[in-house]
């Protein structure tokens, strides 16, 4: 492509899906964990003892042996959550039929992103290291496991990629923002197709973000019905962990390839907040999602199903529920996965694009979790109560995180 | 004291552990590289491992360089693991 040429853009689809949740490895335990309703979230007795920290919940991957599943020269530089992301990359490449000699074409890339390296690794590094201030029996691996883009690297060198890589940090919006550029690379034609998503750990230093600024939940209550998006007595964020993938196409790559498509990504918002760098503000919500909105040619009307980023906290679903109400008035149907995962942080945004793409294919709403009393000040949407079936065509989900960042996409069914 | 062979089997025990190898692939002939599939990095790790076993730095990196073979390294263990005792 030389200077001055005019480019016609792609068309984006989503061909693939991976995941590791609370509910275990693969996408199917996390489908079956969310349309059964159940919980993800489960207390951390060992948190209690942490002076300070005051919320003792999380949404853990259940326990699982990585040495079957990864060789040692590819999982020795992985801490867990480039485990998460590598297990999750490898079933999204796999349902979207990608064979090794495409992903070593050039034409793929990969963008993962996390909050940070693993902390786990970082805990054991700095117990390591501060007591006699020593690195004396550091690891060669160590550093790949907490540099930034440690799910990208790994998972590229795991799965043969040489296209771009890349590895948004942008917390809560990691893999929002990966799936938001994955989509731009491909539109642009730098790229045929990316592997885009996020991946996160339970940590208490991770959940201790929120607990400081009074935003992670505090019900201990037995059953645990934390976190609650959009109810009266929700109390803040309970964080989850793992890994969501999906496999970014163009069209013209996945109707040759003659590959399953899920759905169409048909715009992005992203703007910042530069109010406050921890205070949602829903002009900024709005914003972002009227943006997506625009890239697609699409109005408020045209959308049958929003999946708020709603994690529980008192001001950030309420900022969310008006700035929803602002753009899609009060019929639209509105839940959150977060009562059902935590905040799973970077993988969030993929892992939750992942159970959207489910409803799209169901053609059946999911409701938020925990939610029993509304809270009359985020009734102002349309909250989803029950599994319902429903015409949805057209979705968006929003993905917002500390730091100013919002996020919008919008995808459309594939049905062509 | 351990003896040199204590050594040899301790060694193999921990190449075992640390690089997860079969224990039939330990062969005092077994080059590192291309017999027992480790590269640079795992190199590192190896001498971080001895080290913490035994007690001891392998400082000599000249000395850690030239080890090409599971026997090389059973024998640099013993040498520096017996000047250690001298020393003592």
């Amino acid at each position: 492509m030389g200077r001055g040429e005019t480019v016609s853009l792609k068309r984006v689809v989503i061909t693939g899906r991976g995941a590791v949740s609370p509910f275990g490895l693969g996408v199917a335990d996390l489908l079956d964990g969310v349309w059964n309703g159940r919980s993800g979230i489960q207390l951390m007795p060992d948190w209690q003892s942490i002076q300070g920290l005051q919320c003792h919940m999380a949404g853990p991957v259940p326990p699982f042996e990585a040495k079957p599943l990864l060789p040692r020269t590819i999982r020795r530089t992985m801490g867990p959550m480039a485990i998460y992301a590598t297990l999750a990359a490898k079933e999204a490449v796999s349902d979207s039929g990608l064979e090794p000699d495409f992903l070593a074409s050039g034409k793929v890339g990969a963008e993962i992103g996390s909050t940070t390296g693993s902390p786990r690794i970082y805990e054991a590094l700095y117990r390591q290291f501060l007591p006699e201030e020593s690195v004396e029996h550091v690891r060669s691996g160590m550093f790949f496991k907490i540099m930034g883009h440690c799910c990208a690297a790994n998972v590229c060198l795991a799965l043969g990629i040489t296209g771009e890589q890349w590895a948004p940090t942008s917390a809560c919006t990691s893999s929002a923002q990966a799936l938001g550029l994955g989509y731009m690379l491909i539109r642009s034609g730098r790229q045929e197709a990316m592997l885009c998503g996020g991946a996160d750990e339970v940590h208490p230093t991770v959940t201790m973000v929120f607990d400081v600024i009074k935003a992670a939940s505090r019900s201990h209550d037995f059953p645990l019905i934390a976190p609650r998006p959009f109810d009266l007595n929700r109390d803040g964020v309970v964080c989850g962990e793992g890994g969501g993938i999906l496999v970014l196409e163009s069209l013209d790559s996945a109707l040759r390839r003659e590959a399953n498509i899920y759905c169409e990504i048909l715009g992005f918002g992203h703007v910042n907040d530069s109010k406050s760098i921890a205070n949602p503000h829903e002009d900024s919500m709005a914003r972002t999602m009227r943006n997506a909105l625009a890239e697609a040619g699409l109005n408020g009307d045209d959308i049958d199903y929003v999946n708020a980023h709603a994690t529980g906290t008192v001001l950030g679903d309420i900022a969310e529920a008006v700035a929803i109400n602002n753009i899609f008035g009060k019929d639209v149907p509105v839940s959150s996965y977060k009562g059902h995962l935590g905040h799973t942080l970077g993988a969030a945004g993929a892992l939750e694009t992942i159970v959207l793409l489910e409803m799209l294919n169901r053609q059946e709403v999911v409701p938020t979790l925990n939610l029993e009393r509304p809270d009359p000040a985020c009734s102002v949407i349309n909250l989803v109560h029950s599994v319902d079936k429903l015409p949805l065509n057209i979705v968006l989900k929003n993905s917002f995180a500390l730091g100013g960042v919002n996020t919008a996409m919008v995808l459309r069914r594939w049905t062509e | 004291m351990m003896s040199d062979q204590e050594i040899r089997r301790r060694v193999a025990q921990i190449m075992a552990e640390e690089f997860e190898l079969e224990p039939e692939s330990l062969q005092p002939d077994a080059t590192l590289y291309e017999d027992l599939g480790l590269d640079s990095l795992d190199a590192v790790d190896m001498v971080v491992a001895m080290e913490k076993a035994f007690g001891m730095k392998m400082a000599d990196e000249e000395a850690v360089r030239a080890v090409r073979t599971l026997g090389d390294l059973f024998d640099l263990v013993c040498r520096l693991k017996n000047q250690q005792v001298d020393k003592e």
